[in-house]
């Protein structure tokens, strides 16, 4: 079966982020951009499915402004993906927007069978593009996964919910998966790899050619701030028995928090 | 008068506290306050409900709504919001909001935003921020064609008000939707921990590599103990096997936000900050006075945590037991 992996790029944790003048986003100059690092993976999934003969062929699909997110397309060719399709749109697509370019994408190459996406990305943390894929597409879905096994026309889920239950469920083919961490150990694209992913082919799609209202938006974010000031550490002094008691007393009488 | 529905999540016949703060923040915006709840025993929450403002109940007191299934609760989700109409829903941010709210705006074809740390309610419009770029900003939601408003908030970031004076619930029993399902849970495999998870603690002790090693452990579980804590890792103690990834903490576990935050042992580093700085009282115990930690710290302990533990366990154990 084909496998789609789909990949945002995302500002390096690293990142010191500058607001724009505007206020109604980030100041894009100088910031260095990865591969959402639960994007990761889903693209070693992906790949694990091919070499194991699940998968017939993988295509990292991804969305934004396209000299940019091809970067990310390219180091998932290099990976081991087979081809990626790049979807050109502004950088300002929210999750909605984001779910029904790719699903369309996705729908137009006709024979997709099994979709990968990570559990969310790292910046905006919204956590919603993979439901949203399987919705549009009318698919079953699990997020957070960290465990997967491959039957006949279905797959075995272990998703980490919370107080460290585990849940399992199994999700008829085709279907939608978000990564989490621990479902495998992600590879670094090798040099054979990284030369071999400059031939790969990056196909591209104008937004509007998905859908004419492809790039219509539900949620915008504006207004950026940067959290208020901390004041700065109150360092509590002494040996350990006093500043265990003074710490206790601080937090009863002046946090207030126990 | 506008419709606000809140999907409410309960635990051995009570409410959660995410759902009471939402509840709150719902009657006092003076709209009409309707409120889902799934799963046996919703039908014991009636009067919880009631006491929390909430004009119309949709109780699914069903075993088919135990276990989560998406599609399931997707479905019933859906058919309420698109019969009632409401101009706002809210749900609180945990795993199953997360799961479930996207689903259903995709279908509602309307906008969500998830983990929100500030709301206001006023008429058929919201005021909510949410942090972007893990926490190094946050930044305001704004809906557009958007019929229902979706948002997930943050547990712990609401007050919770106090149950008022019972007032009248209509009760309208949710049928269980008849699917032709492709999602089957299989098998729930309960945690070790009874605990709350960490996403919805009220406070959290956490560990990092001056821990020195995973059997050191027990001094967080002692003290999380007396005060009630949950207890969270970093992300080296992680990968290092002492503790399972569901207790990690930071950028690739998970993001939390409780009154009381207390690190043990972590340096702080930027991954694991992201997933904590929006805790509103931090402790940092460290013996390095250069570690990160101590920068986003309200108090700063600079000492051995093998020394300062038992301790700390011992003065809290005198204030409250």
């Amino acid at each position: 079966m084909k496998v789609f992996v789909c990949i945002k790029q995302v500002p390096d944790t690293e990142t010191k982020i500058k607001i724009r003048a505007d206020g109604n986003g980030i100041d894009a100059t100088g910031i260095k951009w990865v591969m959402n690092p639960y994007d990761e993976f889903a693209v070693e999934e992906a790949i694990k499915m091919k070499e194991s003969g699940t998968a017939s062929a993988v295509t990292a699909v991804g969305l934004g402004p396209k000299a940019r997110v091809s970067e990310a397309l390219r180091t998932a060719l290099a990976m081991g993906a087979d081809d990626a399709i790049v979807i050109d749109a502004t950088e300002d697509m929210d999750s909605y927007a984001t779910a029904k370019a790719l699903a369309a994408a996705i729908k137009a190459e006709g024979d997709g069978k099994f979709i990968l996406t990570g559990k969310l990305a790292i910046d905006d943390n919204q956590a919603a593009v993979s439901q949203m894929i399987a919705e549009f597409l009318g698919l079953p879905h699990a997020t957070v996964v960290s465990k997967l096994e491959y039957g006949d026309n279905q797959v075995t889920a272990e998703r980490e919910v919370e107080g460290g239950t585990r849940e399992i469920v199994q999700l008829t083919l085709p279907a939608v998966v978000g990564a989490n961490k621990g479902l495998n150990a992600p590879r670094y694209a090798s040099l054979p790899g990284i030369m071999k992913a400059k031939k790969k082919q990056i196909k591209e799609i104008a937004l509007s050619a998905l859908d004419s209202n492809a790039g219509e938006l539900r949620v915008k974010f504006q207004d950026y701030q940067l959290p208020p000031e901390k004041p700065p550490v109150k360092v509590i002094q002494g040996d350990a028995a006093q500043t265990a008691a003074q710490l206790v007393k601080l937090l009863r009488e002046e946090a207030k928090v126990i | 008068m506008s419709i606000v529905t809140v999907f409410t999540e309960f635990t051995n016949g009570q409410l959660k506290k995410g759902a009471l703060e939402l509840l709150t923040a719902a009657r006092s915006s003076g709209n009409k306050v309707q409120a889902i709840a799934l799963g046996s025993g919703a039908g014991r929450i009636a009067d919880q409900l009631a006491q929390y403002g909430v004009d119309e109940a949709f109780l699914g007191d069903n075993a088919a709504f135990d276990d989560y299934n998406p599609e399931i609760f997707a479905a019933a989700v859906a058919q309420i919001l698109e019969a009632q109409k409401p101009a706002i829903a809210l749900a609180s941010s945990t795993m199953l909001g997360r799961d479930l709210f996207p689903r259903v705006a995709a279908r509602l074809k309307t906008g969500v935003a998830s983990d929100c740390t500030e709301l206001t309610i006023s008429g058929d419009g919201v005021q909510a921020r949410r942090p972007m770029y893990a926490g190094k900003c946050t930044a305001a939601v704004v809906f557009e064609n958007s019929p229902v408003k979706m948002v997930l908030m943050r547990p712990n970031q609401l007050p919770a008000g106090t149950p008022e004076g019972k007032k009248n619930v209509v009760v309208h029993q949710v049928p269980t939707p008849t699917l032709d399902l492709k999602t089957l849970v299989k098998q729930i495999v309960k945690g070790a921990s009874e605990k709350l998870d960490l996403t919805e603690a009220n406070v959290i002790v956490a560990g990092g590599r001056g821990m020195r090693d995973a059997a050191s452990f027990k001094l967080l579980h002692d003290l999380a103990e007396v005060i009630g804590a949950t207890v969270g890792a970093s992300r080296a103690v992680v990968d290092a096997g002492w503790v399972p990834h569901g207790m990690q903490v930071g950028q690739t576990g998970k993001t939390v936000a409780p009154t009381l935050y207390i690190a043990c042992g972590i340096s702080g580093a930027i991954q694991h900050l992201a997933g904590m700085s929006g805790s509103k009282v931090i402790v940092a115990i460290n013996k390095d006075a250069s570690a990160p930690i101590f920068q986003k710290a309200t108090y700063g302990l600079v000492g051995d945590v093998f020394e300062v533990l038992p301790l700390l366990t011992a003065e809290f154990k005198k204030l409250l037991h």
